[in-house]
């Protein structure tokens, strides 16, 4: 299913388009946005629900719906375009992700229902103080004092850190680098909501002062279940980049067709038409490389962590570029408050930076060919 | 012909500070004694405030006036757009009026050109002035007005005729914009700030010695504005940079440049803080990072720019390449900014460095590739009068305004 999508899956796509034009309206969005979670708890489950959106990677033995990549992406897409205001990539991608690769069965057994039912938020804590997107940059212990694990130390940028029920956290063992869970409500444990350039994305600070901990696979184990979470996240991420930055692209060549100066459509001056020319081949080349990096996944290619790396870097660029240029193409209303671009724009600024910025991944990209 | 030489200049500007510039005077007290004296404005015709020295002699004037200390005449704002205007095009009644109280500082001056429909055609205008009775009314809406609400008087363009062709039938006024007609509302930005204002007329009166010029001449005028405005542009931060010393005039003019310049407050970070970069590679250890080499090109571009800008005066053309300059070096900062930030790019306020300085320049640089001009009218500028290539036609010049094609919703 590298190059195109399946009937099933379309059809898919545009129900779930159409439920979320209709459940995610910017005026929702700019109405969670100013909340302090960022999201409703009720709201989200009802539209969780209708769904199975948190269930779709998870396996059906466990109360998911045993879908790929592939399918999982085209729901980050279509969030992404409609800028969806919810714990989705902080549960379902993050959280979930991590216990899927490195949990044992009985732990899976334990943590994924909730996740999949939607009744858990979930959060992942990795990147530490020093900015580190990777696992080297981890100085959280992991220690047992008294025959329990206690967790010390500083996690931040975590996505939905502040009020997740269940958060997985990296942590360095006596064995080496582990995954444990914590309770959201766990003492010992300060959340601090951070100042998010994007406000439809939330960000907290961890601090850990003696917080129990649950491992989460082997101790020692979690680098490679860990690596391979990064990577997975990336694709996700980059899919959801894509849906938001199509939204961009179209909402800019319909204000175009409308805007009119010196007497004609804005649309209709050639600068204009080669710049809307050149936004849908960036944003179409960003949609190759994240559906073909969510395929790779699924088909378990040996080149999934370089198209991976790929994908994410594009993504980076492309959404960037499509934001500039549709404010840009607003002219002076697409630097107000009111209009709606600068939502999408800051999701985009976020999006640039989050897992890794275009020459982070490129780097690993290059790395992974040359080896 | 008494030839005024640059000794004979200095030599009587630095005698006449010395005998008067008193840091003790009112504000206004101490330019009033300048428009007295000429001083204040000394290229200005010597029937009004000035002493007709030759432009090229000014920054001498400028220079004692530094030396000393002292401080000049109102110079923040869009009251030096008004006075040249006024100036080139008014009446002496109109000068009478206006021209004391604007180099005083006592009134507050605020643009009326742009509007929702008219962005980059700012000829299109179709705000209405109509002749009722022995008054114009204005209806109309206006967009893009720093100070607005805090200005006394408003330079409007508005049409007037619309039979004529589109550059025919415009005129230019001076509103009262405290009248009950006129309503002042700010627009919110992207990055928090509300330094512009929607302004709307419903009924609004202008008598008719507010004409300035000619009915049907109101593009000329408006070119006059413009052209000064684009030759300010650099002064509006040269002006605006307020003094330490004690003193009454100096508190007056501090507090002064405090108002002024509130909305413009985020002009900096818009510009996209090259200033900052190597201060910020050091500071994050990114000083080997080969992404730098744009910063420092960055750098050599914005000086070449200043002086593509300085070359642009007298205005020209080729101001363009300047401003166009301008855009693409503040989003190459924001690149580089965003990339010395790393994960701290995905916060803003005081969760980000600099107290969210560098969060600020992110969502303020878009702005520099559209105020004042977008980008792609500097290119059609460069591209047709400096490089002369021939112009595209818009068919809205050819006929009465009143059938040329426009968005009827604002």
């Amino acid at each position: 299913m590298k190059f195109s999508f399946s009937a099933e899956q379309e059809e898919f796509r545009s129900n779930l388009r159409r439920f979320l034009a209709d459940r995610s309206p910017t005026k929702e969005v700019r109405r969670l946005m100013e909340t302090d979670e960022g999201y409703e708890r009720n709201v989200w489950r009802a539209i969780n629900a209708e769904l199975g959106l948190t269930a779709i990677r998870i396996p059906e033995p466990y109360g998911g719906q045993g879908f790929g990549f592939g399918e999982q992406c085209i729901v980050l897409e279509e969030m992404g375009r409609a800028l969806l205001c919810a714990p989705y990539f902080a549960t379902a991608v993050l959280a979930t992700g991590a216990i899927l690769n490195a949990g044992t069965e009985t732990e899976k057994q334990a943590l994924l229902p909730g996740l999949a039912s939607g009744e858990t938020i979930g959060a992942l804590a990795w990147v530490e103080d020093n900015g580190r997107w990777d696992a080297e940059g981890t100085t959280l212990t992991a220690t047992r004092p008294d025959g329990e694990t206690v967790l010390n130390g500083d996690k931040t940028y975590v996505v939905d850190g502040h009020t997740a029920d269940l958060i997985v956290v990296l942590a360095r063992a006596a064995q080496g680098l582990s995954l444990f869970t914590v309770d959201g409500n766990a003492t010992g444990l300060t959340r601090r909501s951070l100042k998010s350039m994007d406000p439809t994305r939330k960000f907290a600070r961890l601090e850990f002062d003696d917080v129990a901990a649950i491992p989460l696979g082997p101790a020692g184990g979690a680098t490679a279940p860990f690596a391979r979470t990064m990577i997975e996240a990336s694709v996700c991420l980059a899919n959801e980049m894509v849906g938001g930055a199509d939204r961009l692209r179209e909402d800019a060549l319909a204000y175009a067709m409308m805007r009119m100066q010196f007497g004609k459509p804005i649309a209709s001056f050639q600068s204009m038409k080669h710049k809307q020319a050149d936004m849908l081949l960036e944003v179409e080349l960003a949609k190759s490389a994240a559906y073909y990096a969510a395929a790779s996944l699924d088909d378990g290619d040996d080149d999934a962590v370089a198209n991976a790396h790929l994908a994410k870097a594009c993504a980076s660029d492309a959404y960037m570029q499509t934001a500039i240029h549709a404010v840009q193409i607003h002219g002076g209303i697409g630097f107000t408050w009111d209009n709606d671009t600068h939502l999408w724009f800051k999701r985009a600024k976020s999006s640039e930076v989050l897992l890794g910025d275009a020459s982070y991944h490129r780097e690993l990209m290059l790395q992974k060919w040359a080896a | 012909m008494i030839e005024i030489s640059e000794d004979t200049v200095r030599a009587e500007v630095r005698a006449w500070l010395a005998a008067n510039w008193n840091p003790d005077y009112g504000l206004v007290q101490w330019r009033l004694k300048l428009a007295e004296s000429g001083w204040g404005v000394p290229h200005w015709p010597s029937r009004w405030y000035g002493r007709d020295l030759p432009v090229g002699l000014v920054p001498v004037v400028e220079e004692e006036f530094k030396r000393i200390g002292a401080i000049g005449v109102a110079k923040v704002g869009i009251r030096t757009l008004a006075a040249a205007t006024i100036l080139e095009h008014g009446t002496d009644w109109q000068k009478e009026k206006f021209l004391l109280r604007i180099l005083t500082g006592e009134d507050i001056w605020c643009q009326l050109f742009s509007e929702p429909g008219s962005g980059s055609d700012v000829a299109g205008a179709v705000t209405r002035a109509e002749f009722r009775g022995n008054q114009w009314v204005v209806n109309g809406q206006k967009v893009w007005t720093t100070s607005a609400h805090k200005a006394h008087w408003g330079l409007l363009l508005a049409r007037t005729d619309w039979d004529k062709r589109k550059h025919q039938g415009l005129s230019y006024f001076i509103l009262d914009i405290k009248q009950p007609g006129v309503t002042v509302q700010p627009l919110r930005q992207m990055n928090g700030y509300a330094s512009f204002n929607q302004v709307f007329l419903t009924d609004a009166k202008v008598e008719p010695e507010f004409l300035v010029s000619e009915v049907g001449n109101g593009w000329a005028v408006t070119t006059t504005t413009l052209m000064h405005e684009r030759r300010g542009a650099d002064g509006l931060r040269s002006w605006a940079i307020p003094s330490d010393k004690s003193g009454r005039a100096y508190d007056e003019e501090r507090e002064e440049i405090r108002t002024t310049m509130e909305p413009y407050k985020w002009y900096p970070q818009r510009a996209g803080r090259v200033d900052l970069i190597m201060e910020r590679a050091r500071a994050t250890g990114k000083i080997n990072d080969p992404r730098l080499i744009m910063a420092k090109a960055a750098e050599w571009t914005a000086r070449r720019a200043r002086a593509a800008q300085e070359q642009g005066r007298p205005q020209g053309p080729e101001g363009s390449l300047g401003k166009l300059a301008s855009s693409l070096i503040a989003r190459a900062a924001a690149r580089v900014h965003t990339s010395l930030l790393g994960p701290d790019a995905l916060l803003t306020g005081d969760d980000s460095p600099m107290n969210g300085l560098l969060a600020e320049i992110l969502v303020s640089v878009p702005a520099t590739s559209i105020a004042g001009g977008t980008d792609e009218i500097q290119r059609n500028i460069i591209s047709e009068r400096v490089l002369r290539m021939p112009r595209e036609r818009t068919g809205d010049t050819d006929k009465p305004f009143k059938d040329v094609p426009r968005n009827t919703v604002a």
